[in-house]
């Protein structure tokens, strides 16, 4: 299957997904340039971490603008998968495709740092490889990824079952423990953790690689 | 400005056979400021093994260059920002991680990991937590934009530093054996290219100011600190390797650092042995009414020179316009050996190279073993190297540090910060290397000559501990004011002990960096030489 990487001007995590892709999953991968509104018959689509435009204003706020986020949006719309890493996940939500904002940091720090995430979902074309209420570890490295959404919003995001990561030790204030959450139709995932950073073991763990597994499997089917 | 003294005054007039005009004179202060020409050091840096059949790219050059086999080789060095960084935390500690990655990617690598060494004054000290805070906050926010990991370090804290802290920066790219560019102008009507950032007024004097000791008003030299900005090195940093890759546009690049264009067009024409013409109101600037004097010594960062082959500069614009980046061609290659600067139709300097870069002054300053006694009363050795139980924020400071730096990005993070040595491997060939930082000044102010051999040994000895023989090193020293000579028979007994301890260790120095001045109200700090030590993994062993 094909993977298509966003690559935006301060994007430093397209690489990783790349390398990812080709030489661990072995699929077809390649890089769009955020000027470009081809995706150039991607079945999924990454918007990778790194500091968008810099990122001087509100994260993802610059990037949600960008030519290329207009085909993304209609791809998501049209039921493409479309999986938002860190600043991707940032960039889902400030385009509206996803619920919710990422704030500063509870302690206003960057954090990096391994941490345990519990998968609420299995049932999703991201997370089938995945078994539902069981601990895996992913690193995270951000400075914004406080989740944050009013209580309504919650209270949706729960009735709807769209909450697929939750952090088993809160690092970052995030509203009910929130790491990553999917958009109702179940085609669009975002979140803060890094899966890209965990898919060999040499780096230490492969909890990564199964999510993206699961979207090879997906596409598959 | 000049901080030239009244000899090197007479100097320059001597090699000119006139008086030099405002803007010529700035040039020979920030040329001859110990920052840019080593004139205190020179003598003594010139004992150090610097070979070795795997060495690539010895010092002189923006990197040192070591061989690691299948036609890759490693680029690596340290450096430090000691000054700025005491001025202003954030921005100090930033442009020096700024610095670092350019001096890297401008030899053709791409860097793939970074390490810092930071020396702090005491916990207790009014101004230690603001610096702290400041200095990790600064090197996070420039490198984790960039995305260089920052995969280990050490933080020590010593009340020496009370008044003059220590932050030097270390990166290591990888880039192919074929594919090495050095800063260097060569071919007579070649394009000299600006490329990168607007040109302003911030860092005018910075290397100046890095060149003099501190005093109470140090707050007052704030404007001399530059300001960063990681999109735009991230930007320049793809542009510049993109560019790499176009086969022969590129004859010589050179990052601009200390004293911008000023040093960049003099050191490129010097090691060229040509000159160069440069159109100073062709430089894009980003302030209105600037003068010549402040476009040539403006530290502005995220800037880089670089000689292109005439013919190809429409082919290299693509690429830095496609990043959104400022490409301007702002002179030419000249033979004869002088750099002569036009403003519109005005010619304001013209400027033989020879006695700017290798004629500048060389000192054998006057060295004496300090009076141990008095010595030792206003130093008393601190008992434990880092301090290790400091706490921050309910976690060991260390722990506290390398949290806010990405530490895991790039993918290639085998062994991350809190252990003997850091371990990267390098996906082109599935290598691993070992890196490791490290420094003992609680030694070398005991006896600098064992304390600095000490320090390559023990490096050594973390390298070992992951499994890895070490390929070579990087050093920055730290020292005091080397007007002072206690000082000065510090440096050369640490260098004299680094010399030896290389030498029977069989490990050459590819690059290094002297920061001399960390005096504060009289008051040196100890003799702090830092090494960065590169290994290659044998055996991986668990550290």
């Amino acid at each position: 299957m094909k993977f298509g990487i966003v690559q935006f001007p301060g994007s430093n995590c397209d690489a990783d997904c790349l390398h990812v892709v080709q030489n661990i999953l072995r699929q077809e991968g390649f890089i769009i340039w955020h000027a470009s509104t081809d995706l150039n018959g991607a079945d999924c689509v990454i918007l990778p971490g790194g500091f968008s435009y810099g990122d001087y204003l509100r994260t993802g706020a610059m990037a949600a603008h960008s030519p290329v986020m207009k085909s993304v949006v209609d791809f998501a719309e049209r039921g493409g998968r479309v999986l938002g890493i860190c600043n991707g996940f940032q960039i889902l939500c400030e385009v509206g495709l996803l619920p919710g904002v990422l704030m500063r940091n509870k302690n206003l720090q960057f954090l990096c740092e391994k941490t345990e995430l519990i998968a609420d979902r299995s049932d999703t074309p991201f997370t089938s490889g995945y078994q539902k209420g069981k601990k895996i570890t992913m690193p995270i490295a951000h400075m914004e990824g406080n989740y944050t959404i009013d209580d309504a919003g919650l209270a949706s995001l729960k009735k709807r079952n769209q909450i697929v990561f939750r952090y088993a030790k809160n690092p970052n204030g995030s509203v009910g423990d929130i790491a990553g959450i999917i958009n109702e139709k179940g085609n669009v995932l975002g979140l803060m953790p890094h899966p890209e950073r965990v898919c060999e073991t040499a780096l230490g763990g492969t909890d990564g690689l199964k999510l993206f597994e699961s979207v090879v499997r997906s596409c598959q089917h | 400005m000049s901080t030239l003294t009244q000899q090197e005054h007479q100097k320059v007039v001597q090699s000119l056979g006139r008086e030099p005009n405002e803007v010529e004179l700035g040039i020979f202060s920030v040329m001859w400021s110990e920052h840019c020409c080593y004139k205190s050091s020179k003598m003594y840096l010139k004992n150090f093994p610097t070979k070795s059949p795997r060495v690539l790219q010895g010092p002189g050059e923006n990197a040192g260059i070591i061989d690691i086999g299948d036609g890759l080789a490693i680029a690596f060095k340290i450096e430090s920002h000691n000054h700025p960084s005491f001025i202003e935390p954030y921005q100090g500690a930033a442009t020096g991680v700024g610095g670092i990655l350019r001096d890297i990617f401008t030899m053709g690598a791409r860097p793939i990991a970074s390490l810092n060494s930071l020396h702090f004054g005491s916990p207790d000290h009014p101004r230690t937590h603001y610096l702290l805070r400041g200095v990790v906050a600064g090197i996070g926010g420039y490198g984790n934009a960039v995305g260089v990991p920052m995969v280990g370090g050490e933080v020590r804290f010593d009340p020496c530093y009370n008044g003059n802290i220590l932050v030097n920066a270390f990166t290591i790219g990888i880039l192919r054996h074929d594919r090495i560019f050095r800063g260097i102008a060569k071919g007579v009507g070649n394009p000299v290219i600006l490329v990168g950032s607007k040109t302003g007024r911030d860092g005018i004097h910075g290397a100046t100011m890095a060149s003099d000791v501190f005093a109470a008003e140090s707050e007052l030299k704030r404007p001399t600190v530059q300001v960063g900005d990681p999109f735009t090195e991230k930007k320049l940093m793809e542009a510049c390797l993109e560019a790499f890759e176009l086969n022969d546009a590129i004859v010589g690049i050179q990052d601009m650092g200390a004293a911008g264009f000023t040093c960049s067009t003099f050191e490129m024409s010097a090691r060229g042995g040509v000159g160069m013409e440069l159109w100073i109101d062709k430089i894009p600037l980003r302030e209105t009414k600037m003068t010549p004097y402040e476009i040539m010594l403006s530290e502005s960062q995220e800037r880089m020179l670089l000689v292109a082959k005439k013919g190809r500069e429409e082919e290299l614009r693509k690429i830095f316009e496609k990043w959104e980046l400022e490409f301007a061609v702002v002179g030419k290659v000249i033979a004869e050996k002088k750099v002569v600067g036009r403003f519109h139709a005005e010619k304001v300097f013209d400027l033989p190279v020879d006695p700017l870069t290798d004629g500048a002054p060389v000192y054998e300053r006057p060295v004496h073993p300090p009076q141990k006694t008095a010595y030792s009363a206003r130093h008393p050795v601190i008992e434990g190297k880092s301090a290790p139980h400091q706490q921050l924020e309910g976690l060991p400071i260390q722990e506290w540090v390398w949290r806010q730096y990405d530490y895991s990005v790039g993918t290639n993070t085998v062994i991350g910060p809190g252990k003997s040595a850091a371990v990267i491997r390098v996906k082109e060939n599935g290598k691993l290397l070992a890196l490791a930082v490290h420094s003992r000044a609680d030694l070398c102010h005991v006896d600098p000559y064992q304390g600095a051999f000490q320090t390559v040994m023990e490096s050594k000895e973390k390298l070992a501990k992951v499994g890895a023989a070490p390929l070579g090193l990087t050093n920055c020293l730290n020292f005091g004011n080397p007007e002072n000579p206690e000082v000065m028979w510090q440096f050369k007994e640490a260098c004299r002990g680094l010399a030896d301890a290389c030498r029977q260790g069989d490990i050459p120095v590819v690059s290094g960096n002297v920061s001399f001045y960390n005096e504060t109200d009289g008051e040196n700090i100890k003799p702090t030489p830092v090494i960065a030590m590169v290994g290659i993994v044998e055996k991986l062993c668990a550290a």
